[in-house]
């Protein structure tokens, strides 16, 4: 029948000779495409990471003042050049260690630490929202409605924290679970429809954004609703000391308890995939859902399910926002583009818990580093995104990654 | 055409396909290539088609070594490939199908469709092959669309003709056909590799054979040779291929199918009023040519076709209308006929594997966890038993060879407290010593009083396991036959027709 020789790179076709039924082969084409980019080598994301930065670190030496002017007589003096180049990029780069993990210009311990607190703190949301896109590959979803399901967490979660008048012990947990439901009920809408009428969650988790941010907007504009009182701005009173998410290194440091709740969801969610028949049944699903089918899984409300809990984790994430980063009331930006962001985390840690863990704290990093920068060095944020962007983008294109360091292709193991 | 391959060596990484492989092909040949799946069979062919290029080793037609870059040279020198999966384009007709990738054209690029036809005319009358050059080709049977793939080869010219498994989508008669126009090409003075591993036709039609066994060549076999002689020569060891077993002990009917209709997602009724009843330590055996029902009698049984009607039921309880879950709990064991698609999570390990469809409850599973400690103890204990080859039990199945995936699928199945045996094309793309020893295990089966259904598009195999036949043909019973049917009425029956002295048996 099938001469299946082992090395040969090009699948074969099934033996049978059906005349070609298979009306969602792109389905599948685009599924294998995204299991290879969400799931590939870590090696493949360290090489990414670096690429961008050295792409990024041309960049910087390109838009240098002094960089350009030593490069108009470069042949006069390249050492002139040379030394503006190093100058530039280790400058920039210092900026950015000062910024996020180290300030050695301070003297005072604590404030010399400082920075490193600051990456948590940026870390917790981006780790939490990692998780929840990262689920979703998992179970070969790609769940784009990260901010949507912060949005809705966010407001919801907010208008539990500067409603109600509660202790604190009762008042905190009910406004970060009150978040997370609604996040999960507004991810899990996209894992029923495409359960029940296959609906490509694609589209349908990018309309759920606008449909968010636009019933936020709404809610934000009327005062029976979100507004705080006697205000014209669209942002809502501040949250109630009672809801907001403590400060666990006291009160000189900006890093809250939303953080812890990331490490415990990273902790979580290594045991669902890895430890859990939920987790197994997630993985099958994503692996190959006909298989999982024939084996009595029902893939539907595995899709379900995984879109609950992702969507429960970008709410986390939300929380984080509204209860611990910025507690002065809720805005409609109070996403900080987190949802797409995720999507970059979930890709960059292979949508392995330990592995978003990394990425998260990397982009955390990048985040608090990239404001020293520019106040510093007058290096534009901007040039921090494009380092961003460009990890998605080697890791989107994994035989350029190949092509440039001469890995061998994954076919040939 | 004399073919001549002189040391052709192709490695894949540090994986060597063909290892420093020579064969020569006389014209007025037919020469057979046997060997087992990933012996090396296609990459050879491949080398020589020009789709790989050889890491050592030359091709010499006719005298002249050959360096082909790619399928064009190769077609151009006078090598036609007769591949497996049909290249053609079904809304074509026969004759554009022919002319395609070396039409001639007219005054400013007009088709020269006239002379075309013509030629398929000319190429059809002289094999006897009666094909219409007008015809579509999505309206033609299997076997003449093959026959419209040779006539493209002939068409241009080809001096030597590859067959790649020609058979394998074929029904019996259209098997005989093939047979009396390989020799007849060959009366023409073709040279004709025939690749196969199917020992029957290889005894029927080959002038010489040689048998590839891991990238080697491991020497020549006589075509008078027994079965037996050559299956051990292409397994490198002994090989039953009659699977002994004693007469079956039947015990009640077990599953009874009462006026089955399946209607597939397009709206097609594939299944059309089936009946029949399988007893207790009985393989029922389902013969016919893929795509006549045998898909969906199977998914229907494991709950997996949404638009049926009637009833089964096993053991008096009705499966109809209930969850693939509740199914399999309730003590079916489904072997599914395509197991890269629905028996094996390729990126799942051999363990993960073995508890695909027991991931609700014990013994793997408790309170909502899995528990690896028994799962990995279970697997290593059937890594043995079923004697899967592979590193370890944490070896992803994609990695595994198509029959030691198939034996991870077997194990899996058979280790479950069974109730009735679902198996379909248990032993497709499967090495023949897999072959032996799943046929064993369904025996086994059987011995120990469970109900079997094997679907088998085989007669072979139908043959060798079947305590009772039953034939399909577009989705309706056409005879309920004893297991010593002569393999010429069954070929018949698989092709729709009844014989008038045919009395059906029941179990």
């Amino acid at each position: 029948m099938n001469d299946t020789d082992k090395p040969q790179p090009a699948p074969k076709p099934a033996p049978a000779p059906e005349p070609a039924e298979s009306p969602d082969v792109h389905e599948e084409t685009s599924r294998s495409l995204l299991k290879e980019i969400a799931s590939g080598d870590a090696l493949a994301g360290v090489l990414a990471v670096f690429l961008a930065v050295f792409v990024g670190s041309v960049m910087i030496a390109a838009t240098n003042e002094g960089v350009r002017e030593a490069a108009s007589y470069i042949t006069a003096r390249p050492s002139d050049f040379f030394s503006a180049l190093w100058e530039a990029i280790s400058g920039a780069y210092s900026a950015m260690f000062r910024g996020a993990v180290f300030n050695y210009n301070l003297t005072e311990p604590a404030q010399q630490w400082r920075p490193l607190t600051e990456t948590l703190k940026f870390s917790g949301p981006l780790i939490a929202g990692g998780l929840g896109v990262g689920l979703a590959f998992r179970a070969s979803l790609f769940n784009i409605g990260g901010r949507g399901q912060m949005l809705m967490a966010g407001g919801a979660a907010g208008w539990v924290g500067f409603t109600f008048d509660l202790p604190t012990i009762i008042h905190l947990p009910l406004a970060v679970l009150v978040g997370m439901a609604v996040g999960a009920l507004w991810g899990g809408i996209a894992g029923l429809l495409k359960a029940r009428t296959g609906a490509h969650e694609v589209i349908v988790t990018i309309m759920l954004n606008y449909v968010a941010y636009y019933l936020l907007f709404y809610a934000l504009s009327r005062q029976f609703l979100l507004q705080a009182p006697g205000s014209a701005n669209p942002k809502s009173l501040p949250m109630k000391d009672t809801a907001v998410l403590p400060k666990v290194l006291g009160d000189q440091f900006n890093l809250h308890l939303g953080f812890v709740l990331a490490l415990i969801a990273v902790g979580v969610v290594w045991w669902v995939l890895n430890r859990s028949t939920l987790g197994y049944r997630i993985r099958a699903v994503g692996e190959n859902p006909s298989a999982a089918r024939a084996s009595g899984i029902n893939v539907g409300r595995t899709y379900t399910v995984v879109m609950l809990i992702a969507g429960g984790l970008l709410g986390l994430a939300g929380v984080n926002q509204v209860l611990g980063t910025v507690t002065s009331g809720v805005s409609l930006d109070l996403d900080a583009s987190i949802g797409f962001d995720a999507i970059t985390v979930a890709l960059l840690g292979r949508s392995r818990p330990l592995g978003i863990l990394a990425a998260g704290l990397l982009f955390g990093a990048l985040k608090a580093g990239g404001f020293t920068m520019q106040t510093s060095e007058n290096i534009s944020v901007d040039l921090v995104l494009v380092v961003q962007s460009l990890i998605v983008l080697f890791l989107a294109a994994p035989p350029l990654v190949r092509a440039i360091f001469r890995l061998p292709a994954q076919e040939a193991k | 055409m004399r073919l001549v391959l002189r040391g052709i060596t192709k490695r894949f990484g540090s994986v060597v396909a063909n290892d420093s492989m020579s064969l020569t092909v006389e014209p007025g040949e037919i020469h057979c290539l046997l060997g087992e799946n990933g012996a090396g069979k296609s990459t050879l062919m491949n080398v020589l088609y020009g789709l790989y290029k050889a890491d050592e080793g030359e091709i010499e037609l006719d005298g002249v070594v050959q360096n082909f870059t790619g399928p064009g040279d190769a077609m151009a020198a006078g090598i036609g490939m007769v591949h497996q999966h049909f290249m053609l384009i079904p809304v074509f007709t026969v004759a554009e199908n022919v002319m395609l990738g070396n039409e001639s054209t007219g005054f400013a690029g007009t088709l020269d469709l006239e002379g075309a036809r013509d030629r398929v005319t000319e190429i059809s009358e002289r094999f006897g092959f009666h094909v219409n050059p007008d015809a579509l080709v999505e309206d033609l049977p299997v076997g003449v669309q093959q026959r419209v793939e040779i006539i493209k080869a002939l068409s241009r010219d080809a001096g030597l003709l590859v067959f790649d498994e020609p058979t394998a989508v074929l029904t019996p008669q259209e098997t005989d056909e093939l047979m009396d126009i390989m020799r007849q090409l060959r009366e023409a003075g073709k040279a004709i590799v025939f690749i196969t591993h199917k020992l029957r036709e290889v005894r029927a039609v080959a002038d010489r054979i040689t048998v590839i066994r891991l990238g080697k060549v491991v020497g020549e076999a006589d075509p008078k040779a027994s079965n037996a002689e050559l299956a051990s020569m292409m397994v490198g060891r002994p090989v039953e291929l009659t699977v002994h077993k004693d007469a079956p002990t039947l015990g009640a009917d077990a599953l009874v199918v009462k006026d089955l209709r399946v209607v597939d997602p397009a709206g097609h009724r594939q299944v059309d009023g089936l009946s029949f009843t399988v007893r207790a330590g009985e393989v029922l055996a389902v013969a016919g040519v893929q795509g006549n029902g045998q898909t969906e009698l199977t998914e229907a049984i494991l709950g997996l076709q949404d638009d049926i009607s009637g009833s089964i039921t096993l053991d008096g309880i009705e499966l109809v209308g209930e969850s693939t879950r509740t199914i399999l709990d309730s003590g079916v064991g489904f072997i599914p006929e395509d197991r890269q698609a629905d028996g094996l999570v390729p990126g799942f390990t051999i363990a993960e594997n073995l508890m695909l469809n027991r991931s609700f409850r014990s013994p793997f599973v408790k309170n909502g966890a899995l528990r690896i400690g028994a799962l990995r103890d279970f697997a290593q204990k059937k890594l043995k038993e079923y004697d899967v080859r592979a590193r370890d039990i944490d070896s992803l199945a994609g990695t595994l060879s198509g029959g030691n995936q198939q034996k991870v699928v077997v194990a899996r199945e058979l280790s479950r407290d069974l109730r009735l045996l679902v198996a379909a094309q248990p032993t497709r793309g499967v090495d023949v010593g897999s072959i032996e020893f799943i046929h064993k295990q369904i025996v086994a089966t059987r011995d120990r009083g469970i109900p079997v259904l094997v679907v088998s598009t085989e007669l072979d195999e139908v043959v060798a396991l079947a305590d009772r036949i039953m034939v399909l043909y577009r989705g309706k019973i056409v005879g309920m036959v004893p297991a010593d049917t002569p393999r010429a009425t069954l070929g018949l029956m698989m092709t729709g027709e009844r014989p008038k002295d045919l009395k059906d048996v029941v179990a």
